[in-house]
This record gives structure tokens, C-alpha cells and sequence, in this order.
């Protein structure tokens, strides 16, 4: 999510987020000669500070899949994997991944990447990871360890779900995890790693909430994945983290301070004329296309679902080195993918409602069905509940073929078109 | 007289829809879109405006007394059949001018000699017999001049040719490239010197000895005045696909999502859910009780159950689009269509005749296969309210209203209202114009820009 391209803004912290991602790479390159072990995993429910109080280094292979999509790399890879015999219908992060796996595995920032140590799979809501990981195993012939996260059924964390994860944390994760580091986990540099985690979430909820500010400071979504890109991959519970939300905490504070919007492909905005929620990813492939139609419209994105895929700090969780092992089962246990939809619901209303949207809008992608399942139902329950407008367009996460410019354009312009009669109706 | 104008750019036809202040429809004009938006959208803005005229004729002619004793709804049929008339005549003599021009070129050379005297003979007919074509209770399959003229000059140059005295591809190719010409050739011949033209044309077959000669001078006073009164475009509102490319300004543009929810609810104000099935999308929308869109669905991804599924299929059969729903009315046993995607029901539909299926009974499983996909976008944009509009292209195909009106009892009860309207293919160049109006009357109202740089008639 940290993006490589970063003409979108000349922010300070924007400048520390790339040269945080480029050192990240540089070690991943020479980890081989450094002797540092590599763990891959994913975002959802990622083991971070856990990863780095073992000294051990993460790569996530979505966020390299985004990238690749962004960096129009990812139709080639696609095709790499369908030829090695991955069917049409695979989640195209994976096939990404796979197909960039076999064309040397070079990094986003053009260096290149490490193979893997241990397969580290710590989120087991979508069946996908797990699929995927067993196809890197054939691949890298690396140990695996998994850990399973109860699904939240009844929209509520219960302590046997908690003790359930820590048991196996402490006898099958955190034990498989030292075997490859070749020593012990130090608590107490777990603890302090989660205290650091804590003290960027802070920051991080504090630029969320700047979005309630007329015009929002902040694009929540478009924006918000540059946002995320520490917190939810290799950077938390990390000082770089804590200073780079601090700086960013601070831009958002001094745009709020002038009144000026967020700063979107074609500069900086003021224009704000309508405030959206967004529930789904984004599209990689065509990512500033597709922000340009939100923009260029006066569009907003105010709050949404995917930049809260690792971690709901804005519900008040908080990774708490008091409690290190538990905290750690919560935030497994709570990223968005893991609520049933009631739950997924409540939280889509709270937004609209805590944000005062003037619309919500879906984009729906073919890849993943973690995200994609019951969307219709989120549609038509959220309009009737807030009486606020839907709108649902379709694309895919990385396959660029399923991104249909014109006809998503379409879409977008006649639903903006729609909340603007709708406010014009209301003004009269 | 002031106006307001939509203009809906479809992907086959352009509309054009003229409405006066009060918001009452003047006039409606359609025309092929071909590549060129610009004309497209002048030439039905030009059809909209002459019918615009005949409607305020009318409206002229009722308000008057002296006209009691006329049949003012035959003077105004036969009024309009002679100036369609003499629009065609005027056309068939640009026609001529254009083929004497591509004669005169290089590349006709040693070819010129034996092209130019038949072209000129054919067209000569065509002049000649097109007055038959215009007479009461005459059968024209189509009015655009492309059609009639094609039709006409091809029957002669076919008789040339068999007589041994042209090369048919030589004649049709000449054709063919004039044509072009004339179809973006806007009508730049006056109005009024037509009109007047079409009124002593009409005049002896509608006014009788009988009639007193002040009626005949009033008949005439009143042409002549209402085909000079100006008629001032205030504003304009452009809509469909090729919108982006309209000579409007950005702010004068409108979804065709909203256009069509607007038009739909102003026909049938009882409106709540809208279906329209177009040649290259299915949109399913709500609109409120002012006619807002408040929720819509498009197909996305996929063209499956659009109305060129039902051309691709007519294709496949060889026979005319408009002969599918009657052919599919007379199933008599019920088969199942199980692809929905175009291209293999196609193939579907060549297995099943070579199995000896009928064709009327697989037509009305190809029926209802597209019409219960739109089922499920209606669904997805939240079902059907009472009363329902159906419109597009495909509500005038028999057979798509009675599924359609079999799956809606089925799933939304049978007290569902349904509409469905000749006119329907206007839905959105209307709903464009009524927001054109909302602009006009909040003062910010748009021009269209090809007014301002001359493309424009
Ligand atoms: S299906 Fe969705 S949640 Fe699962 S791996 Fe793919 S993108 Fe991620």
C-alpha cells in the first residue's frame, strides 16, 4: 500500500514513507548476507511486531501484488500464472504474486526479493491465504506455520476465541517462529514494539477523525491507502511508524487549520461537493483513473472499509503491551474481513452517520470474495437504514482486464449526478 | 417562441427532444448517429424543430375560428406528408449534385462515360416516383433518406444492371459514397419556401370547392406566419453515450441514467421502477415521486441480455429484428435456453434446429432468457414499486413485454402496473430536456457550443 509513485504528494511524510519502503527493500535484498531470516505473510491479522522482536524481516506478497498492479506490471504476471495452469477464476493477487514469483521475484522498487524463510499464514478468514501459501510451499519448500482465526459468527470476540489463538501462539507460532530465527522471543522486546504500535494508532485515528472536518482534510480512501501503508505492512510497532504518523497527524492538522481539501492526482483540492463512504478495494491497475472520477467530480472519500483491513483502531482497539499475547489474538481476531455482515453493516452506517456522507459506494471485486460476498445486501439494508444513497460499481483488484473504464466512468458520473439532484431537491 | 432542447446521442440513434417553457413537447426528431456526433445531434435538433413548427400549426389552427369547416387534423397529416415531400425531393437533388461532383473526379476516368448518364436516368425516377411514396395510407418502412433513396435508387440501378447496361458494384459504390454526403449535409434550404411549397402541394387535396376562398388566404397567413416566427433555443441538455463528445459544455451534460428516469416518470408520472433494455445496456432504475433517480444498476460486465442479443439472434436466423416477437408469440412448447451469454446462445440456437427443435419455440426461450436476466438487475436495484416502466429499444418487441409481464406477476404480484410507450425511444432526449428546462428556470441555462462556432444550422 505504500506507494512507489508518490508524485501525488510532496508531503514530508510522504517523503519518509518512501525512503522507509526503499531501506525495507534494501534489507530484504541483502537479508541473505546479513543473516537476516524473511517471513512472508499477509495483512490481514499480520504478526508484525511480533516478526520484529525475532529479528526477523516481512515481505507481504498482496501489497507487492498492488504494487504490480499499479506499476501495470500485473496483466503480465496474470498471464504468467494462467499459463502455468492457474485458472481465470483464482483471486488475482495470488495469481500476481505466482507470476511474479516466476519472472525473477523483483521487488516494487526494483530490487530483488529474498526467497522466504517461513510461510507465516496468521489470518485464516479467507481460504485463499491459505491456498496461496501452499503454493509458495511448492515453490520455496519452506515451513509454513499457520494460525487459525475463528471466524466472528455471532459479531463478537469471546475469550474462548482469544485463548484459543494465544494457546497456539505460545505452543505452535511463536515456537515454529524462534526454531527459524535460531533464538528465543525477549517479551519484554515484544512489549515495547507493541507500545510503539500503540502510540502510531493513536495518530492514525486522529487523521481518520480529521475527515468530519468541512472539507475533509483527508481523501479516507484514495488517500488512505498511502496512509495505511506502514501501519498495516512492515512498519509497525516500529519509531519510523511513530514519526511518520506523527508528521502526517500534523499535515492533516495544518491542511484542516487553512481549510484545504485533500491532495488528489491533479494537486491540491477545495472543492468539496460530496462526501462518500467507499466499502471494497480499490482498483490497482487503473488506480488514478479511477481516484481522477472521484475528484474531478468534487467526490471526497470520507471514510471506507479497506483502509481498515489491518486493524479497527477507530472502534478503540489498540494493541496493548500490557496484555502482549492477547492484543495480539484481538487483531487477528478484528480486521474487517473477519465481522459477519451485520456487524460489517453497523460499522458501513456508523461511517456514513459519524462522517455525514452524502452517499456510499461499492466497488465490488471479482477477485475477492472475503470482501465481495453479501455486498447487495450491505447496499439495499445501509440505504434503508440511513436513507443515503448506494452506488455499486464492478472492477477487479489487479486484472486489468476486468476494469471497464468507460462503463465504471458511466456509473460514477450518473451517481454523482443522482446525490446532486437528490441535494438540489433538498435545498428547494 | 422560446425552447428548451435535449439531445440524447445513443449508440445507433441520436434524439432529439424540444420542449416550450411550460414544459410542454413541441417537437422530436431522430436520426442515425453515425460517427459524426456533431451532425447527428444537429439533424434530429433539426427534425425536432420542424416538427416543432407543425406543433405549433396545430396548435394555431385549433385556436382559430375561421378554420370550422376544415379538418384541420387531415390539412396537418397532408401537410406534413407533402413537406416531407418536397425534404426528400430537396435531398435527391443534393444527391444528384454530390454524384455529378465524385463523377467529375480523378478516379472515375474511362468509368465516368458509362456511370454519370444511367445515375443521372435513375435519379430522374426517383424524382418521379417519389411523390407515390408520400401519399395517403402510403407504407414507408423507414423514414430516414439513406433508406428511402437506397431503396428506390437500388431497384433502378438492379434493373440497369440486368439489362446489361451498368456495373452494378460501379453505380452502388458511387452511391454509396454520395449518400454520405448527403446525410451530413445539413438542411440548409429554408424552411418556410418549403413549407410553402408542401401547402400548395396539400391544399387541393384537403380543401375542397367548397371551403371559401377567405378560409384558403387565413390557411395561408397562418403557415406563412408560423413558419417565420422565430423560435429561440434557451437552453440545451445533452445525454447518452456519446456525451462526452457532444458540442455541449460539461455543465450542460447529463447521465442517461437520470434522463431516462426523468423522461420515463414525466410520461407516467405514477412511475416508481424503470427497465430499459437498449441496444448496448440494460438499466434498471427507482425514481421518486419528482421523477429523481434514487437507485440504479447497469450490466457491468457483461453485454449478455441487452437488446443486441435479440439482433445478434435475428441475424443468426436471418430475418428482420421486428419479426422475432411475433415468431416467438407462437411457441407452443416451453424449451430452455441455459447459456445467456450472445454468442453461444447463438450456437445454442443452431444445435437445437439441427435436433429439430421449432424456431418460435426456441425464440421465445432466447426471450426469456434475456428478460430474466433483467430480472435480476431489476432486483439488484431494488425490485419492482408500483407503477413500471418498461422502454428501449426492446419494449416494442411483443414477446419482450409478455415475459416480462409473466415474471413480474410472478415475482412482484400481479396488480404491478406495467407501461410501455410507442415513444419510448424518446425517454431520454425528454428527460434531458426537462432538466434543460430545471436550468432554464434557474438561470443557468447552457448554449450548445456548436451554435456558437457556426456547426449548427
Ligand atoms: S480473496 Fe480477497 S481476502 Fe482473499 S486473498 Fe484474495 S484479495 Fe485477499
Amino acid at each position: 500500500m505504500a506507494i512507489a509513485a508518490t508524485d501525488v504528494s510532496k508531503d514530508r511524510s510522504q517523503a519518509r514513507q518512501k525512503r522507509m519502503i526503499a531501506d525495507h527493500f534494501d534489507k530484504l535484498e541483502h537479508a541473505k548476507e546479513t543473516g537476516k531470516k524473511v517471513v512472508y505473510t499477509f495483512v490481514p491479522g499480520n504478526l508484525t511486531e511480533l516478526i520484529d522482536a525475532l529479528g526477523m524481516l516481512p515481505v507481504l506478497p498482496e501489497i507487492n501484488a498492488l504494487q504490480s498492479g499499479m506499476r501495470k506490471k500485473s496483466a503480465e504476471y496474470i498471464a504468467e500464472a494462467e499459463k502455468a495452469g492457474h485458472s481465470e477464476d483464482v483471486c488475482t493477487y495470488v495469481k500476481c504474486d505466482i507470476g511474479m514469483l516466476k519472472s525473477g521475484n523483483v521487488s516494487p522498487t526494483g530490487t530483488r526479493l529474498p526467497p522466504p524463510d517461513l510461510l507465516l499464514l496468521s489470518y485464516t478468514g479467507c481460504f485463499t491465504f491459505m491456498k496461496w501459501f501452499e503454493l509458495l510451499k511448492q515453490e520455496y519448500n519452506c515451513p509454513v506455520v499457520m494460525l487459525h482465526v475463528p471466524y466472528q459468527a455471532d459479531g463478537m470476540i469471546t475469550d474462548e476465541m482469544r485463548r484459543y489463538i494465544v494457546d497456539q501462539l505460545e505452543q505452535v507460532v511463536i515456537p515454529a517462529m524462534e526454531q527459524v530465527a535460531g533464538k528465543k522471543l525477549d517479551m519484554q522486546e515484544l512489549e515495547k514494539r507493541l507500545a510503539l504500535s500503540a502510540k502510531a494508532e493513536d495518530d492514525l485515528v486522529a487523521v481518520w477523525e480529521s475527515a468530519r472536518h468541512r472539507p475533509s482534510p483527508i481523501d479516507g480512501y484514495f488517500g488512505g491507502v498511502y496512509y495505511i501503508g506502514p501501519i498495516f505492512s512492515a512498519f509497525r510497532g516500529t519509531e519510523d511508524a511513530v514519526h511518520y504518523y506523527r508528521e502526517l497527524r500534523e499535515e492533516v492538522t495544518a491542511r484542516m487549520a487553512t481549510g484545504e481539501g485533500p491532495t488528489t492526482p491533479d494537486g491540491p483540492t477545495t472543492n468539496e461537493k460530496f462526501r462518500i463512504v467507499v466499502e471494497g478495494p480499490p482498483n490497482w491497475t487503473h488506480f488514478y483513473d479511477f481516484w481522477r472520477m472521484f475528484s474531478r467530480e468534487g467526490a471526497t472519500v470520507v471514510a471506507s472499509t479497506y483502509t481498515r483491513v489491518g486493524g479497527l483502531y477507530d472502534l478503540g482497539f489498540r494493541h496493548d503491551s500490557r496484555r502482549p499475547l492477547e492484543t495480539l489474538a484481538d487483531y487477528c481476531l478484528g480486521c474487517y474481513t473477519n465481522m459477519n455482515l451485520p456487524s460489517r453493516i453497523d460499522l458501513i452506517e456508523q461511517y456514513i452517520k459519524r462522517y455525514d456522507a452524502d452517499g456510499f459506494l461499492i466497488n465490488s471485486v471479482k477477485s475477492c470474495n472475503s470482501f465481495s460476498v453479501g455486498q447487495l445486501l450491505v447496499l439495499r439494508e445501509l440505504e434503508k437504514r440511513t436513507g443515503v444513497p448506494g452506488g455499486f460499481v464492478e472492477s477487479d483488484l489487479v486484472d486489468p482486464r476486468y476494469f471497464g473504464k468507460a462503463n465504471i466512468d458511466n456509473r460514477l458520473q450518473s451517481y454523482f449526478q443522482m446525490l446532486e439532484g437528490k441535494k438540489r431537491k433538498g435545498a428547494q | 417562441m422560446k425552447c428548451v432542447v435535449g439531445i440524447d446521442l445513443g449508440s445507433t440513434t441520436t434524439k432529439a427532444v424540444l420542449l416550450d417553457e411550460r414544459g410542454s413537447v413541441l417537437g422530436q426528431g431522430i436520426t442515425n448517429s453515425r460517427s459524426n456526433y456533431a451532425v447527428a445531434s444537429s439533424v434530429a435538433r433539426d427534425e425536432a424543430l420542424t416538427a416543432a413548427r407543425f406543433t405549433m400549426l396545430e396548435r394555431a389552427f385549433e385556436s382559430d375560428q375561421r378554420m370550422g369547416s376544415v379538418e384541420t387534423q387531415t390539412l396537418l397529416e397532408r401537410l406534413a406528408a407533402c413537406f416531407r415531400l418536397e425534404v426528400y425531393l430537396a435531398q435527391l437533388e443534393q444527391l444528384g449534385r454530390v454524384m455529378e461532383l465524385l463523377l467529375a473526379g480523378d478516379q472515375y476516368g474511362r468509368h465516368r462515360s458509362e456511370t454519370e448518364a444511367p445515375a443521372r436516368d435513375i435519379l430522374a425516377e426517383c424524382i418521379r416516383d417519389a411523390p407515390q411514396l408520400f401519399v395517403p395510407g402510403a407504407r414507408r418502412k423507414s423514414d430516414f433518406f439513406r433508406d428511402l433513396a437506397g431503396a428506390a435508387f437500388m431497384a433502378g440501378a438492379e434493373r440497369r444492371a440486368r439489362e446489361g447496361q451498368v456495373v452494378f458494384e460501379r453505380i452502388v459504390a458511387l452511391f454509396d459514397r454520395a449518400i454520405f454526403d448527403v446525410e451530413t449535409w445539413l438542411m440548409n434550404v429554408e424552411f418556410a419556401t418549403l413549407l410553402s411549397r408542401a401547402l400548395d402541394r396539400a391544399l387541393p387535396d384537403v380543401i375542397t370547392d367548397s371551403v371559401r376562398s377567405d378560409v384558403r388566404d387565413e390557411i395561408k397567413a397562418i403557415v406563412d406566419r408560423v413558419a417565420t416566427v422565430p423560435i429561440e433555443e434557451c437552453s440545451y441538455v445533452g445525454t447518452g453515450y456519446g456525451r462526452q463528445t457532444l458540442p455541449f459544455p460539461k455543465e450542460a451534460v447529463r447521465s442517461e441514467i437520470l434522463c431516462h428516469g426523468r423522461g420515463a416518470h414525466r410520461v407516467f408520472p405514477g412511475t416508481r421502477s424503470v427497465l430499459d433494455i437498449g441496444g448496448q445496456d440494460t438499466k434498471a432504475l427507482q425514481v421518486d415521486d419528482s421523477g429523481m433517480v434514487t437507485a440504479f444498476q447497469m450490466n457491468d460486465r457483461c453485454a449478455a441480455g441487452c437488446g443486441r442479443y435479440l439482433g445478434y439472434i435475428a441475424d443468426e436466423l436471418n430475418i428482420g429484428l421486428h419479426e422475432l416477437g411475433p415468431l416467438a408469440l407462437q411457441s407452443t412448447k416451453v424449451v430452455k435456453i441455459n447459456s445467456t451469454c450472445t454468442v453461444f446462445a447463438g450456437a445454442e440456437l443452431r444445435e437445437r434446429l439441427s435436433l429439430g427443435q421449432r424456431r418460435e419455440d426456441i425464440l421465445a426461450a432466447l426471450h426469456r432468457s434475456i428478460l430474466t436476466r433483467a430480472m435480476s438487475l431489476i432486483a439488484r436495484s431494488g425490485g419492482i414499486r408500483n407503477e413500471f416502466t418498461f422502454t428501449g429499444g426492446v419494449c416494442k418487441n411483443p414477446m419482450a413485454t409478455k415475459v416480462l409481464g409473466e415474471l413480474v406477476a410472478e415475482h412482484y404480484g400481479s396488480d404491478i402496473v406495467i407501461h410501455t410507450h410507442p415513444d419510448s425511444i424518446y425517454m431520454g432526449a425528454l428527460g434531458a430536456a426537462l432538466f434543460a428546462l430545471d436550468d432554464l428556470q434557474a438561470g443557468r441555462a447552457r448554449l450548445m457550443l456548436a451554435q456558437e462556432k457556426g456547426i449548427a444550422s
